[in-house]
């Protein structure tokens, strides 16, 4: 149905192009000259008025219709069938008469629903034709008022344009929207979360054991969403990450910048940012594949104990991931740095490493911690690593060999699956999106200021 | 000169002996440091360097195995009382596949065997055939070749993942003999070889009068004993002698019966098989009895020497829908949910973006919204993907009531993590125009709109392309927002491929395959791992061509 | 004190300009850097054609010439910071002291602490005003003690007639400084490391007049312990603060002498071209 109102649409807007700019050129007797714009503009004027509000108006339609739907359904229903139930149980009668009405029948349902799933079918065909009988008479509403406008001196041309302008004003607020929307969600979702758990549990408990807390015999009042073991344990992989990527990086930046060829580094330099090209559900295959066995070989052989899905894995895996950002965006920082003051050391009979170390890098140092900054951000907001290298218990430890659990992680493993919006282990990864979501921004924005200024300074 | 300068100036001029001795050492020491921070350097990039190779070659020696499957060619009879023309579908195809088997193999008769005999080949082979029924009903009655793939284990068995021969022994036992070894208490070699122990004949467990009813086993028990003082090395002990050593023992005191009484001092038992074996020298290996009998070993061994194996390109990884069976697992379905996916990507993402970046760039005031929207996007482009996911579960699955794993919900939450890239490139390369074509066009007459749609644009273009390919790329390898709308449902099938039906993606079916225990997971996953980065290779191929390409120096 | 024992040899190695100069009765010249036939290369591009040069000790020498010409570098090749231009490539010799600056064996490390340099543009590092100007000294090892560092600081402050303005904050950041000061500061740091030449680069062009005063007058100071050679586009500032001036022209040393006889009578039409404004 969908489709077919779609090319409706499409096809009368299509026509109404054609029709305008007809309309255009029979005010002026063919005379295009006279036109105040040229005839494609009164086309392209009338058809997005044509298109545009009927595309909008299906666009809420479709949102909507879907919730109004379940409404009317479960006002329809016999008022002994839905008393007393949760909103789970509610959910599951609706879901039940949508299957009926597909024809899933499973098991012998009850005359209730089965009267609903037919009243759900009919109520379905009633809203598509309604639909299309609405977006179809806003079309021919939109294009007998717009084509009653067009005349010589009507501005086609601002017209347009000014729907234009409209719709990228639109889309820059997308953006925006998708921002707000973020925060919203999560904040809603969150602040459910907090109806049930209280935050100073959340923030200071010292224990996470969200699955428990699912089972049905189980009292939420026990709580298990302490997330200090969860915030710790990405804090330690992160820092993991962090110990692997800023040695390689940063050296790997000075001996690029500094050392290298040009020919060297024009090969080097595009190698080394693969790394950051390659999906990191690749990492974590190959941690599990390679480095977590051969790292629990190595230890075994110096006599320690390394679990298989170890934090410094983990780190150290999120840690290559990392190595081209650090490298690209100190590589940045100490090319930035202006050639008089590497001119002013040299001149003084300092050699290149005395140059680094003692004038580019506190120079570029600015620059390089925004990048670090930023390479932190990142890695803890990395999912797919950790979710296959990391552990899932969150246990309380900062020992490098046992598995940890970090904030992502949680948030995967308590959503994968059939989720339910009111059990607080669903909600508890939104809380914990939040807490992502802020820190993640923090950094961003004080990394994003710290390079900015330094970039001004030697601009 | 100010008279400071001047009193100074007779400590000043204090020359420094450039050529004294200490000052060479010192310069030496100041190279050397130079040299180290060199080698610094280039450890770093050697180990960035290396550790990608390791990352891409370990994923190709585990992944090229996905490749090739291990097919064996059966000649199979259609069996024309089996099958009913009108319903080609429903025929007991099993039936005639074990027919076709068994024919190889007439010596096979109970019922475990048989099974055992079917194991070796996939489940899929009966759908196999029933296909090629369906699609040539002509042939029934005829006999027919066909090429069946060999089941999980044995496919991993020919490509040498699983080993064919295991050690027999384990560590352990292995230094229990190196033990005795040591002692000088072995002797001989292979089947000769034998345990040298001093045996007390106590009379009361061996009587005179009855020999062949004495307790022969307690008496090497009790010599056993003798050397270790542990009962738990001596009742292990027992499984190094051959079984059959109390029986050598009593032929022994059949024909010497006046030991009984006595000590018989290094009395020799025989040693079992394989430390016999290890006594040569030689490591005891038997077949890995973990993943398949001895008897499927030489079924698969006939069918071999009778040229019926063959190792062609596996094409079912890229014909098949994901499996729980490994041989028969393929991308198909996940690849055409990735396409769909980045469809929708693309749709929503590539006309948004350009009319946003275009907007900001070109026509935006400069004041406090437009700086906020600026800010915004810099930061969204550095949001984690999985926040991402959270938004399009609670926002486009819990509020809008969108279906679960579908390509479309995927496709939408990768628009919006696609989007802040495409506008910053976009933005970027609408800069890279230079301000003398906008003023040349406007000029001569033109609208700031036409401006920027006939020429800043157009001008552009390869630039905002590279970008939105590169995003795209990107939004292919995304994974963790996939997940959270449940886009790695596990759909054995290809029928059912649309925007609105369930489905996996390329890197959320990787983290399904690497999640699961079949040995043959492993190469299937590192074989969707190369095909995802092949797809990257060329997709950001393009986007380097279109560069270069298209690329003005203005 | 640094005495140059081949003196003879060399004034007759000089070129038909040398042996013009007059020498004042009584007066001892030393020349302290011979440059012979020096060619530099930027890829095919020649930049610099066979300029044979004597740089007297104890005296300022200006080169100068339009821009473009080579005066910049061929001062660059007096302390091999050419060395670090990817395609560049030298040939002939300069001697120091009558020991080739290029020979192989010699360190241009240790070299560019003998001869100093001063640049177009100050140029501080990001630190403090003391670390700035106890930075060669440092690096070279010239201070045992940090007594004996804070004196050389102190000295080298004086020296550039910098100390006064800043000892209240020797350890602020040197890059707060004023453009003028900024520029005496890297003079303080170039003589901390007691360097036998200094070789400046334009070094007023981006000072206003008040700050450039002050510069030339701390070169007249200098020209006393060291030998000074400084490039300027400035024919004024050339005549003000050097004794002897070589103008360039296409990558050819034109004309080299008495700073007096340059500018009054010079013998190449060119140079009579330039100084009177006709070019350049």
């Amino acid at each position: 149905m969908l489709v077919y109102v779609l090319a409706a649409i499409l096809s009368l807007t299509l026509a109404s192009y054609f029709i305008g700019s007809r309309r255009s050129l029979q005010t002026v007797a063919g005379q295009a000259s006279q036109l105040h714009s040229r005839p494609g503009y009164y086309g392209v004027f009338v058809a997005a008025w044509v298109g545009i509000p009927a595309l909008l108006l299906v666009l809420i339609w479709l949102m909507f219709q879907g919730a109004v739907i379940d409404t009317l359904l479960l006002v329809s229903l016999p008022a002994e069938k839905t008393a007393n139930l949760s909103e789970a149980q509610i959910d599951l009668i609706i879901s039940e008469i949508k299957q009926v009405s597909r024809g899933n029948v499973f098991g012998q349902p009850d005359q209730a629903v089965l009267d609903a799933a037919q009243r759900y079918k009919s109520w379905q065909g009633i809203a598509s034709w309604s639909m299309l009988a609405v977006a179809l008479a806003l079309c021919i509403f939109g294009l007998v008022i717009t084509r009653s406008r067009i005349a010589p001196q009507f501005r086609a041309r601002q017209g347009v344009e000014a729907v234009l302008n409209a719709f990228m004003i639109a889309c820059s607020v997308i953006a925006v929207l998708t921002t707000v929307g973020i925060i919203v969600s999560l904040l809603v979702e969150a602040l459910r979360f907090f109806s049930m758990v209280s935050p100073l549990e959340f923030f200071f408990g010292l224990r996470w054991e969200p699955q428990i807390a699912l089972r049905a015999d189980q009292s939420l009042g026990d709580g298990a969403f302490g997330a200090i073991p969860v915030f710790l344990g990405t804090l330690e992989i992160a820092l993991f990450a962090m110990l692997v990527a800023i040695p390689i990086g940063l050296f790997t930046a000075i001996y690029l910048t500094e050392y290298a060829h040009p020919k060297f580094r024009a090969v080097v330099k595009p190698i080394i940012e693969i790394l950051a090209g390659i999906p990191t559900v690749v990492y974590g295959f190959f941690a599990i594949l390679v480095v977590a066995p051969a790292f629990r070989n190595f230890m075994a052989n110096i006599g320690v104990d390394a679990a298989p899905n170890s934090a410094f894995v983990a780190g150290a895996v999120m840690g290559i991931m990392i190595i081209p950002f650090i490298s690209s965006l100190s590589d940045d920082a100490i090319t930035a740095v202006p050639r008089s003051l590497r001119d002013g050391s040299y001149a003084l009979g300092a050699t290149q490493a005395e140059t680094i170390t003692s004038v580019l890098l506190p120079a570029a140092l600015p620059g390089i911690m925004g990048g670090i900054l930023l390479a932190v951000s990142r890695a803890i907001g990395e999912t797919m690593i950790v979710v296959m290298a990391a552990g899932i218990i969150a246990t309380l430890t900062i020992n490098p060999f046992e598995p940890v659990t970090t904030v992502t992680v949680q948030i995967v493993t308590l959503l994968i699956g059939d989720t339910e919006f009111d059990s607080p282990k669903t909600l508890a990864a939104f809380a914990l999106g939040l807490v992502l979501f802020f820190a993640t921004l923090i950094l961003n924005v004080i990394a994003l200021r710290i390079v900015q200024k330094y970039r001004e300074r030697y601009d | 000169m100010t008279d400071a300068a001047l009193e100074a100036d007779a400590g000043f001029n204090r020359q420094q002996d450039w050529a004294s001795e200490a000052n060479a050492r010192r310069l030496k020491k100041r190279y050397a440091a130079n040299r180290r921070l060199q080698i610094y350097g280039l450890t770093a990039i050697a180990l960035a360097i290396g550790l990608l190779g390791t990352l891409i070659s370990s994923l190709v020696i585990e992944g090229y195995k996905a490749f090739y499957q291990s097919k064996a060619t059966l000649e199979i009879r259609l069996d024309p009382a089996l099958i009913d023309p009108s319903n080609l579908a429903d025929a007991n195809y099993r039936r005639i596949f074990n027919t076709a088997i068994e024919q190889y193999f007439p010596e096979v008769t109970s019922p475990t065997e048989k099974r055992q005999l079917s194991d070796i080949f996939s489940n899929e082979s009966r759908y196999a055939l029933r296909d090629y029924v369906v699609a040539n009903p002509g042939q029934i009655g005829q006999t027919v070749k066909l090429k069946v793939s060999l089941s999980d284990p044995f496919d991993q068995l020919e490509k040498g993942v699983i080993p064919r021969y295991v050690e027999a022994l384990t560590d352990a036992e292995k230094a229990r003999f190196e033990f005795l070894a040591n002692r000088g208490l072995i002797e001989g070699r292979g089947a000769d070889a034998a345990l040298k122990v001093n045996l007390f004949i106590d009379p009361q467990k061996v009587n005179a009068a009855d020999i062949p009813s004495g307790q022969f086993r307690d008496i090497i028990g009790d010599g056993l004993r003798s050397i270790v003082r542990n009962s738990d090395f001596v009742e292990r002990s027992f499984d190094i002698i051959r079984g059959d050593a109390t029986e050598v023992l009593k032929a022994h005191l059949i024909a010497n019966p006046g030991s009984i009484g006595q000590i018989i001092e290094n009395f020799k038992l025989p040693l079992s098989q394989h430390y016999g074996t290890l006594a040569s020298g030689q490591t005891p290996m038997v077949f890995n009895g973990r993943f398949a009998s001895e008897k499927q070993f030489e079924w698969l061994d006939r069918l071999k020497s009778q040229n019926m194996v063959s190792y062609p390109f596996a094409s079912e990884l890229f014909v098949n829908a994901t499996s729980r069976f490994p041989e028969l697992a393929g991308l198909a379905g996940a690849i055409a949910g990735s396409f769909y996916a980045l469809m929708v990507c693309f749709l929503i993402s590539f006309p948004l973006g350009i009319a946003a970046a275009v907007y900001l760039e070109e026509f935006a005031p400069k004041n406090r919204w437009t700086d906020l929207i600026e800010v915004n996007i810099n930061n969204l482009a550095a949001v984690p993907s999985v926040v991402f996911g959270l938004l399009g579960l609670a926002v486009f699955l819990n509020t809008f009531g969108l279906p679960r794993s579908v390509p479309l919900v995927g496709g939408m939450v990768l628009a919006l993590i696609t989007l802040p890239t495409i506008i910053i490139t976009t933005r970027a390369a609408l800069k890279a125009v230079p301000p003398s074509i906008r003023e040349a066009a406007l000029g001569v007459g033109a609208s700031k709109h036409q401006v920027v749609m006939h020429h800043v644009l157009p001008l552009a273009m390869p630039g905002i392309m590279t970008g939105v390919i590169i995003g795209l790329a990107h939004a292919l390898g995304e994974t963790a927002p996939l997940l959270l709308i449940g886009m790695n449902a596990f759909i054995p099938s290809i029928e059912n491929i649309g925007l609105l039906e369930p489905a996996t993606a390329l890197p959320t079916q990787i983290y399904a395959w690497a999640d699961s225990p079949e040995r043959g997971f492993v190469a299937r996953t590192s074989a969707a791992i190369l095909v995802l980065l092949g797809f990257l290779v060329v997709m950001n191929g393009i986007a380097i061509f279109l560069r270069q390409r298209f690329e003005r120096k203005w | 004190m640094n005495e140059v024992p081949q003196m003879d040899q060399s004034n007759f190695s000089l070129g038909a300009a040398a042996s013009a100069v007059p020498l004042a009765p009584g007066q001892a010249v030393a020349n302290k850097l011979i440059a012979q036939k020096v060619s530099v290369f930027y890829g095919e591009k020649q930049a610099l054609i066979d300029v044979s040069i004597d740089i007297r000790d104890k005296a300022v020498t200006s080169f100068i010439g339009p821009s473009g010409c080579g005066k910049s570098t061929f001062l660059r090749c007096l302390n091999r910071m050419n060395d670090f231009i990817d395609n560049a490539r030298v040939t002939g010799s300069v001697e120091m002291d009558g020991v080739n600056i290029y020979d192989p064996s010699l360190d241009p490390v240790q070299l560019r602490a003998r001869v100093g340099m001063v640049f177009q543009k100050p140029n501080p590092f990001p630190k403090s005003i003391f670390d700035n100007v106890a930075y060669g000294p440092r690096i070279h090892g010239l201070a045992s003690a940090k007594s004996d560092l804070e004196e050389i600081v102190v000295t080298s402050l004086e020296k550039a007639g910098l100390y006064k303005e800043v000892k209240d904050r020797i350890h602020e950041a040197g890059t707060g400084l004023s453009g003028g000061q900024q520029q005496r500061l890297c003079i303080a740091r170039a003589i901390a490391v007691s360097p036998e030449v200094i070789l400046m680069d334009e070094p007023c062009s981006a000072l206003d007049p008040i700050a450039t005063a002050k510069i030339e007058e701390l070169i007249d100071e200098l020209r006393e312990n060291f030998c000074i050679v400084i490039v300027t586009h400035s024919m004024q500032q050339a005549a003000r603060v050097s004794q002897r001036t070589a103008f360039f022209h296409l990558g050819i040393l034109v004309e080299e002498g008495e700073t007096s006889q340059i500018f009054t009578n010079p013998r190449e039409p060119r140079t009579q071209d330039y100084i009177t404004g006709r070019f350049g």
